[in-house]
């Protein structure tokens, strides 16, 4: 009995160690070793010991990729970020004092919580293109084009995942409020493109929106529009496309917690004297807040090292830093930058991990 | 009561409308007799008639299914122990770190896993190929298997397994007959899921293969750079058909399995 638990337990353990653990082992192993033009193309700087490894570790990767630089601007995204929310509920104290839900504090109610996220989204945004040049001019970075790829990758990601927000939260209130018999319906439409291969829901947008796609064909014989949009290889189509993939993820945990909810509570509001709309804001939004916040951790993490939406849709002018590391190791073959560049993205995604984790135990309790 | 307004109907259908017309399009331009993919020219299957004759497509799809055959198999089976482990075992050494472990692939970005498997399989000299892409695609989904089953362990009732245990049962054949068929739902839905997952993935398929197994995503991949044709929109349907049959089956097969259990516990509170 003792026997079968440990070797139960070992089974996948030891799986999980060599090929989720070690290989991370290897990779800070070889972004801290020197690019060299060999099979494999790096030289080894960790065969001695403990110390001689500290001593030694070759700090040049990172210095070429300013770490140094990228973790300053996000030490300054997540100190500013949280100052924020820590204004923000006086203000909103402010505007809506409890006692009263009439037709102003639901307006005053609907604006500052979309002010929030609209001031969160746009803070960090004009943090970022205005830290760019600032730096560019202060600090010496052997090359800038990783800095700007970490930080256009969190513009990008930030912006896509609140549009997914605004796109998915309507859909899953409307899920959550159809009745009952339609809901499993509803889902299973939801899921099913899920299931579907990303790569051909992604590649699906390259017939739209290139220049002679379906969407500028369209627009010309309605006659809105006279010559074609260059829409495919900009930005515009990356966030369309991670709306696209990713809204799904951003839907169902906000329809889980929506279709949870007591509907007496909104009646009850509304029996109160709320109107519909300040029924939403005090009572609805807060508590399907759970679903909104996993949904946005889920959208957000794995865009930020997204590899095939930028390469399908972006064109040379988005670069992310999923696309940067593709270049760097199949491209140009430069093991050890590859490999600092993944160490830096996996340091960055650990905040909003945690977060996230954080966020589903406080659900679930 | 739950009220249904037109604010919400227009959401649902501009919603939908989103997530499936440009899938729309694709299907019904695969099915475009002209090579410019953007011109309706009139109803042809020939592109279907081609994606047959598509050696190199063919070749791929096999290899990717075989890789998603072994690995989504695999997963299964690791990533059941996994969750058994994380709700029955209770306490043992390293216990965070296994849970860290299990929760960390589903969110790490796929060029990390791929990268550092890739790092991995070089530092132990292990030749790239479908080899490769099984453990690399095992490893990965078996986290997926993992928190599908968990939520399914947690939810049912550990008496039925202690009683099976009083009763003289060994703790593998509780397992092989009480807990097994009760969890049976959520290990299949893993193990399908695990399969999609394999079948779809771009990213660390390219890191971990080697030139003699390429899997049809990365043939895609090195197609669709070039533009649209009108083989990728064939195979695409197929693919999305294939896709919307097994899940649609699915849902239908894991609802009549619930209704049966359903009627079997009434029944057995009958008696």
């Amino acid at each position: 009995m003792k026997f079968g638990r440990t070797l139960l337990v070992a089974i996948p353990y030891t799986w999980l160690l060599v090929f989720f653990l070690i290989p991370f082992g290897i990779v800070l192993k070889i972004s801290f070793s020197d690019i060299a033009l060999a099979i494999p193309p790096y030289t080894p700087t960790l065969k001695d010991g403990f110390w001689q490894m500290l001593s030694g570790l070759d700090l040049e990767n990172y210095a070429f990729i300013g770490a140094g630089a990228v973790f300053a601007v996000f030490a300054v995204l997540v100190i500013s970020v949280a100052m924020f929310q820590i204004v923000y509920p006086r203000v909103r104290r402010a505007l809506i004092p409890d006692a009263r839900y009439g037709v102003f504090d639901s307006a005053a109610a609907a604006l500052t919580t979309l002010a929030v996220a609209l001031v969160n989204v746009a803070l960090i945004v004009a943090l970022v293109s205005f830290l760019f040049p600032v730096l560019k001019s202060f600090v010496d970075i052997p090359d800038f084009l990783y800095f700007a790829a970490y930080l256009s990758s969190l513009k990008i990601a930030i912006i896509s995942t609140f549009l997914t927000l605004l796109i998915g939260y309507p859909i899953a209130y409307g899920m959550a409020r159809a009745a009952e018999h339609w809901r499993p319906t509803l889902l299973m439409l939801v899921i099913l493109p899920f299931w579907t291969s990303f790569l051909i829901r992604v590649y699906a947008w390259i017939g739209i929106l290139s220049t002679e796609g379906y969407l500028n064909q369209l627009l010309l014989s309605i006659g809105i529009i006279s010559e074609p949009l260059a829409i495919l290889n900009t930005p515009v189509a990356v966030y369309i496309g991670i709306v696209y993939t990713y809204l799904p993820f951003m839907v169902l945990p906000i329809y889980a917690a929506l279709e949870k909810m007591d509907d007496s509570l909104v009646e009850a509001a509304e029996d109160l004297g709320c109107t519909t709309l300040s029924a939403f804001w005090l009572v609805t939004a807060p508590l399907s807040k759970p679903g909104v916040i996993a949904g946005c951790f889920l959208v957000f993490i794995p865009t930020l090292g997204e590899f095939v939406i930028p390469s399908l849709l972006g064109g040379s002018n988005t670069v992310m830093i999923g696309k940067v590391l593709w270049e760097e190791f199949f491209n140009n073959r430069d093991w050890p930058v590859a490999s600092a560049v993944a160490v830096i993205l996996l340091l960055i995604l650990i905040i909003p991990i945690v977060l996230f984790q954080r966020n589903q135990e406080e659900a679930e309790q | 009561m739950r009220r249904f307004s037109w604010f919400n109907a227009t959401s649902l259908t501009f919603g939908f409308a989103f997530l499936y017309l440009p899938m729309l399009m694709l299907i019904i331009y695969s099915f475009n007799e002209s090579r410019l993919v953007t011109v309706w020219a009139g109803f042809s299957t020939k592109w279907y008639g081609e994606l047959m004759q598509n050696e190199a497509f063919l070749d791929a799809a096999w290899v990717t299914i075989k890789v998603a055959f072994w690995s989504s198999t695999l997963a299964t089976i690791l990533g059941t122990m996994a969750a058994y482990i994380m709700v029955r075992a209770g306490r043992f050494r390293g216990r965070g770190l296994f849970s860290g472990m299990i929760y960390a692939p589903l969110v790490m970005p796929e060029v990390i896993t791929g990268l550092s498997l890739l790092l991995f399989f070089i530092a132990v000299d292990v030749d790239r190929g479908i080899l490769t892409i099984v453990l690399a695609h095992t490893t990965f989904a078996m986290c997926y298997v993992s928190v599908v089953v968990t939520s399914r362990l947690v939810s049912f009732d550990n008496s039925l397994e202690e009683a099976a245990l009083d009763l003289g049962c060994t703790p593998f054949d509780a397992f092989r007959s009480v807990t097994l068929p009760i969890i049976m739902p959520a290990v299949i839905s893993g193990w399908l899921l695990a399969f999609t997952l394999s079948l779809d993935d771009l990213v660390i398929a390219t890191f971990t293969s080697g030139p003699s197994s390429t899997t049809l995503p990365i043939k895609i991949f090195s197609a669709v750079r070039l533009g649209v044709t009108p083989e990728i929109n064939a195979l695409s349907t197929i693919m999305i058909l294939l896709v919307t049959v097994g899940v649609i089956s699915a849902s239908l097969i894991s609802r009549s399995l619930a209704i049966k259990a359903k009627a079997d516990e009434r029944k057995a509170e009958q008696q």
